[in-house]
């Protein structure tokens, strides 16, 4: 049976995995931890808790599984316009090394009218793309998509499976893990092959972004992740020799009338926070709405977009394509200037991929500071009205 | 029309703290709310069946005391509940869940709808909403800003598209995962309290359902977390000094030597 298991030689009843278990399930008697079978979810967090690890989550009851036929690391290749969207090539990237190390071959999987439209694809270093016709006018792309990839996967049996975790993919990878009874890991910041065990480590904000997780998929294949558009960088991989197109047919799907119908209409609009090279971000140090506008000024003069955190979202003060962060877009600009930015790991999640930071806050101890390059401790109104008054001053 | 909301139990996420010294997480987490997403959910099902008449079921996997907060949906007007408890539930991940939750919603009978929240505050996966969809057989919708219309077999919303805000529909029964942008939920008022305490109030276990306790809980659970660890960010940050206007021409320096 499954369960919570304490190491007694271990155990000094200390009470830190009392006062962490969010089940009430623990408590010391007789100078040791005990746990309540009844109350205790499994959730783990008593066990990383733990000062002398004598907490163990054991798991019995793995499936066979001849894991050696499961090969090859795929890539969802999202399509977007004529070309593809820009997190297929960093996927690509993050694949490509992955293959390497398991000696296998990377592929992609994505739906065109032509082979010739793959060339950015095996540019990018795919050994295989598995193309398949769009589907007809009208139907959505999603569960086409969803019925190719899964059915793919059971009949070429991939080792690994990666999508970008962008509204489709996000919608896309549950639905097509659950169909391959296999498990799936939402935003990766980390992808890295185990030595030990050729298992593919996932590595995502965990808790409330409190916490890094490392998860793996044992026993069940194939291993699916979703990466956040911005986090891993996309490197030009090069043809590599041998590399091809092979066409696939498109799936069995049931008709229209009894799964999904569409009138999709959508405009491009909103803050182009994902491309842009200088974003100017703006949290709840700002302190009130109205020093919203001396950020919008600055990117203006900057040529910069405006991007916030989570906090200023729900107050109505800038809409959610503003957003930057693990439940917003990820960003990865030049340069990125903050103010009134505390740092809390969610919006930190989202800002990784900058390569220059500069923070301003007024609280010397908080978190942004950590993770940027330059920092100015100070009231964010004054610098930006210093900054503002500065770039006007030189246009004038 | 019957509408099903999934609520989940999260802990209260301001209780989460790390020690200084150890960087282990610390949380008094007796603490626990409804998934702030599924609060609106609860609400969006509500508004739906005052409008339109039907029943609004609320069902939840958890531990045994999650039925205060299914109370909780009661009294903000939900007319039943379910509560899927059960050691062998206990340490799902997202895939052991779904086919947890798809048992129970088979049990409790025919739907039109299934609610629920974006994504969890805890987890953040958002995939549980598609992963129960898949085990349904039924279509899904993701970040639904707005209901638009349930009529004729189908299910009209204004959602978030790749490209921005869409049209989109769905042949019913369907499930839709609302954003926080849906509505406001309401507070539960005192006529609602009241029927809360004698609303159809159902516990189900491994037993009662139609599932292999194989693949539920920690057991049925493909994925494991082999590590958990404080993310350090460790650089040498450069603090600019001076007074505001040149602290302003520093960064505004650093300005032109990015772009130049």
């Amino acid at each position: 049976m499954s369960g919570l298991r304490i190491d007694a030689e271990k155990c000094v009843g200390c009470g830190a995995c009392v006062s962490a278990c969010p089940s009430g399930a623990l408590k010391i008697t007789d100078g040791l931890a005990a746990a309540d079978a009844g109350a205790c979810v499994l959730c783990g967090i008593c066990v990383d808790t733990c000062p002398t690890g004598a907490i163990a989550v054991e798991k019995e009851g793995a499936q066979d599984l001849d894991l050696s036929a499961w090969r090859d690391v795929w890539v969802f290749a999202q399509r977007e316009g004529d070309g593809f969207h820009p997190v297929t090539f960093e996927l690509l990237t993050q694949g490509r090394q992955l293959a390497d190390q398991l000696g296998q071959r990377l592929c992609a999987v994505t739906v065109g009218e032509g082979p010739e439209e793959c060339a950015p694809l095996l540019d990018a270093g795919c050994d295989l793309v598995y193309l398949c016709p769009p589907p007809e006018e009208g139907r959505r792309l999603e569960p086409f998509c969803a019925g190719l990839v899964a059915g793919l996967a059971e009949e070429r049996r991939p080792g690994a499976v990666l999508f970008g975790a962008t509204p489709l993919g996000r919608s896309l990878a549950p639905r097509v893990a659950a169909r391959l009874g296999t498990g799936l890991t939402a935003d990766c910041t980390q992808l890295d092959v185990d030595r030990e065990t050729g298992l593919l480590r996932q590595t995502r904000p965990a808790f409330g972004g409190n916490l890094m997780a490392t998860i793996v998929c044992p026993h069940h294949r194939p291993q699916m992740a979703t990466v956040r558009p911005g986090v891993f960088p996309a490197l030009a991989g090069g043809r590599r020799p041998g590399a091809r197109v092979e066409a696939v047919e498109p799936p069995v799907l049931p008709p229209p009338a009894t799964w999904e119908l569409t009138a999709a209409r959508a405009a491009r609009e909103g803050a182009g926070l994902p491309g842009a090279e200088v974003i100017v971000s703006v949290g709840r140090g700002i302190g009130v709405r109205k020093n919203v506008k001396l950020v919008e000024r600055l990117a203006q003069l900057l040529g910069a977009e405006v991007g916030c955190s989570r906090p200023l979202v729900e107050a109505g003060w800038l809409s959610y394509d503003h957003q930057i962060g693990q439940t917003g877009v990820s960003v990865s600009p030049k340069l990125l200037i903050t103010f009134g930015i505390s740092g809390a790991i969610q919006h930190l999640a989202g800002i990784a991929g900058a390569e220059r930071i500069v923070a301003v806050n007024s609280d010397p101890d908080a978190p942004i500071f950590a993770q940027a390059h330059e920092a100015v401790v100070g009231d964010c109104v004054e610098i930006l009205e210093e900054m503002i008054r500065a770039l006007e001053g030189r246009a004038d | 029309m019957r509408i099903v909301v999934c609520i989940k139990q999260v802990p209260s996420t301001n209780e989460v703290r790390l020690d200084p010294e150890t960087h282990t997480i610390l949380r008094d987490g007796r603490q626990s709310v409804v998934n702030p997403f599924d609060a609106h959910a609860i609400e969006e099902a509500v508004r739906w069946k005052e409008a339109r008449g039907g029943s609004v079921l609320a069902v939840s996997m958890g531990i045994p005391a999650v039925e205060e907060l299914l109370r909780d949906a009661l009294a903000r007007g939900a007319d039943e509940a379910v509560l899927l408890t059960d050691r062998a539930f206990a340490g799902a991940d997202t895939l052991a869940t779904s086919r947890t939750l798809a048992a129970g919603i088979r049990r409790a009978g025919p739907f039109d709808l299934i609610l629920c929240g974006k994504m969890a505050v805890d987890g953040d996966t958002a995939q549980i909403g598609p992963e129960l969809a898949e085990q349904l057989g039924i279509p899904h919708l993701t970040d639904v800003d707005a209901i638009l219309s349930v009529e004729e077999g189908r299910v009209t919303v204004s959602r978030r598209g790749e490209n921005g805000p869409e049209t989109a529909q769905a042949a019913l029964p369907a499930l839709l995962t609302l954003t926080r942008e849906i509505n406001v939920p309401r507070m539960p008022d005192l006529t609602g309290v009241r029927r809360s305490l004698t609303a159809p109030f159902v516990r189900w276990g491994a037993d009662d359902l139609d599932v292999d306790p194989a693949r539920c809980g920690l057991k049925g659970s493909p994925t494991q977390v082999v590590r958990t660890f404080v993310p350090r960010r460790e650089r040498e940050t450069v603090f600019l000094e001076g007074a505001p206007a040149q602290q302003a021409a520093q960064m505004l320096e650093i300005v032109r030597e990015v772009l130049s």
